[in-house]
């Protein structure tokens, strides 16, 4: 089985956010990037079929050069090889038609891509990857088995969760219960020497076209200071989200 | 030309997104001049969709859609799209919108932004106001594509009710096979969903194991409201990964948004924040998530809960 991970190299989840260039642009400085948490509860769980029943995974990011530390940590933690299109990747579309043709040269059987990334929140790169190569498509998959082409999945749905089969190629949106948290491992040494040594293949992009334009950032007003109210005067807080906040 | 609106049901009924979504699509055929076009799909009575605006509907019937399939969905969409000449479509963020408009992005050739949370703040180009950062920012969108599609993020616009005629239209679209199938469905109907709740009550680490949710699964019957939980307690096995809310979780935008016993991580925060009320309730004093409540109360939970619960039974039997 061939498997191809898609890797989004966001800042890390505790990122002070602001924005440059009159707010049209993100301000990376002092900003540590990882992966995405929801592509790497899908890498981990690709290492796993990997270890479990044969598989090479490959891990793939659409993106300038300041994305390969990313890229090697993810060979660090496993991945046989590392593909870089060399391209901003500048709304969703653009990026799923660049890796659409990545998925279609290497013949990829499973795709794992994050149900979304914590930066932009698009949601939109796993589904309109699997609309442009003809896949199947599971999105929000917390459990994935394959025997042969043959897969069973189950997808968080709104207040439950949903068992169904389907058959490769496949893709997936990956997010947590994939695998557990606990589940995530640190690159040690030896990976991360090893890593140095693996493929990292850049790819020139073919033309895409993008469909959005992100046009400005805002960050939202700050909030006024909180209400306190003592424990013993809880007549208060009822009186207080009934007439004031108007919620009960 | 009209602006088409996916109104998703559930078993029959229309699930509370479907009217929000109606009621925004209504607001931006205001705004382009046109009228709004719904697809309803095995909804038993598409006729009150004329109480948020919708003119018309698309009203398909057909076993074969059951079950939620995400690409069987898109292409009725599609087609319902093509029928009306529809150049804006229109979809919430239930879990399962989300699921098939990537795939309807790519039938309609449309560009798609989502988790639009604001009426469009220009025509041309077509410009909408998304989250981004996980709720730590807001980003302008606009789509340059002829066809647009828009995904708005839940309990963002709300329900307003437009009283307007109505036509329900017998719709039967070409419906392929398609390669996922549903084996089964596990779902607790008798209880709100994260996504439906005008109110969410949440509990994090501070409430010491899983035998102590009673309380809080109590609080939220009270209120009508979902119950959800911070990282560390569904990364324990305290509560079940469906209710684990946050930046790998799910996202919260409640009317009234619970906090108890939970500090406040920034990645929690940025999950929860498009709440419009936060109500925090915490034995520390420090703990970050007051910065960013609405209201908030020191002190311990175990005797906080259990005297708010009889407070609000108090409160909801006087105002019955």
């Amino acid at each position: 089985m061939k498997i191809l991970v898609c890797i989004s190299h966001v800042p890390d989840t505790t990122s002070k956010i602001n924005f440059s260039e009159g707010d049209t642009k993100f301000d990376t400085n002092g900003v540590q990037f990882i992966i995405n948490p929801n592509d790497e509860y899908g890498l981990t769980r690709a290492m796993w079929f990997k270890e479990k029943q044969g598989a090479t995974v490959d891990v793939v990011n659409v993106g300038g050069p300041e994305t390969e530390p990313t890229l090697r940590k993810a060979l660090a933690l496993g991945a046989d090889g590392a593909i870089r299109v060399n391209t901003p990747a500048l709304d969703g579309f653009a990026v799923a038609e660049q890796l659409a043709k990545v998925v279609k040269d290497g013949a990829y059987d499973l795709v794992i891509a994050g149900r979304e990334s914590i930066d932009y929140n698009g949601g939109m790169v796993p589904g309109m990857l699997a609309g442009l190569t003809n896949a199947n498509f599971i999105n929000t998959c917390i459990s994935l088995d394959i025997d042969g082409t043959n897969v069973k999945a189950v997808r968080e749905i709104d207040g439950g969760k949903e068992t169904v089969n389907t058959t490769l190629p496949l893709v997936i949106g990956a997010q947590k219960g994939l695998v557990e948290e606990s589940d995530l491992r640190i690159p040690n040494m030896r990976g991360i020497m090893m890593a140095r040594k693996k493929p990292l293949t850049i790819l020139e992009p073919i033309e895409a076209s993008t469909e959005t334009v992100s046009v400005k950032f805002e960050k939202p007003t700050p909030k006024g200071a909180v209400t306190l109210v003592s424990p013993d005067n809880l007549d208060e807080l009822v009186n207080l989200l009934h007439t004031e906040a108007k919620v009960i | 030309m009209s602006v088409l609106v996916y109104t998703e049901s559930e078993q029959g009924k229309f699930k509370k997104v479907a009217f929000e979504v109606a009621s925004y699509a209504r607001a931006v055929a205001d705004q382009l001049g046109t009228s709004v076009t719904a697809i309803s799909i095995n909804a038993e009575d598409p006729s009150m969709l004329g109480t948020y605006g919708v003119t018309k509907v698309l009203n398909v019937k057909d076993t074969k859609l059951d079950a939620f399939n995400a690409k069987s969905y898109a292409h009725v969409i599609n087609q319902a799209a093509a029928e009306e000449g529809s150049k804006v479509v229109i979809v919430s963020s239930s879990a399962d919108s989300k699921y098939l408009a990537p795939l309807l992005a790519i039938e309609l050739k449309a560009g798609y932004a989502s988790n639009v949370v604001a009426l469009p703040t220009n025509l041309s180009p077509f410009t909408v106001k998304r989250t981004a950062f996980t709720n730590k920012a807001f980003n302008e969108t606009s789509i340059s594509t002829s066809t647009k599609l828009v995904g708005l993020s839940n309990n963002s616009f709300g329900i307003k009710e437009h009283t307007t005629e109505i036509e329900v239209t017998h719709y039967s679209p070409s419906i392929p096979d398609n390669g996922v199938h549903v084996e089964s469905v596990d779902k607790v109907t008798d209880k709100v969903t994260i996504a439906d709740a005008d109110i969410v009550v949440s509990g994090g680490r501070g409430l010491k194991g899983p035998e102590n949710w009673g309380m809080i699964e109590e609080l939220a019957d009270v209120l009508g409201a979902a119950t959800a939980c911070s990282k560390p307690v569904s990364d324990l096995g305290w509560r079940p990964h469906g209710e684990h809310v946050g930046q790998t979780g799910k996202p919260v935008a409640a009317n009234l948004y619970i906090a108890i016993g939970i500090s406040g991580a920034i990645q929690h925060l940025a999950g929860i924040n498009a709440s419009k009320v936060k109500l925090v309730i915490n034995t520390d004093p420090e703990a970050p998530f007051f910065k960013a409540a609405d209201y908030g109360v020191v002190g311990d939970a175990f005797e906080v809960i259990p005297a708010l619960i009889e407070k609000l039974k108090a409160f909801k039997a006087q105002n019955a």
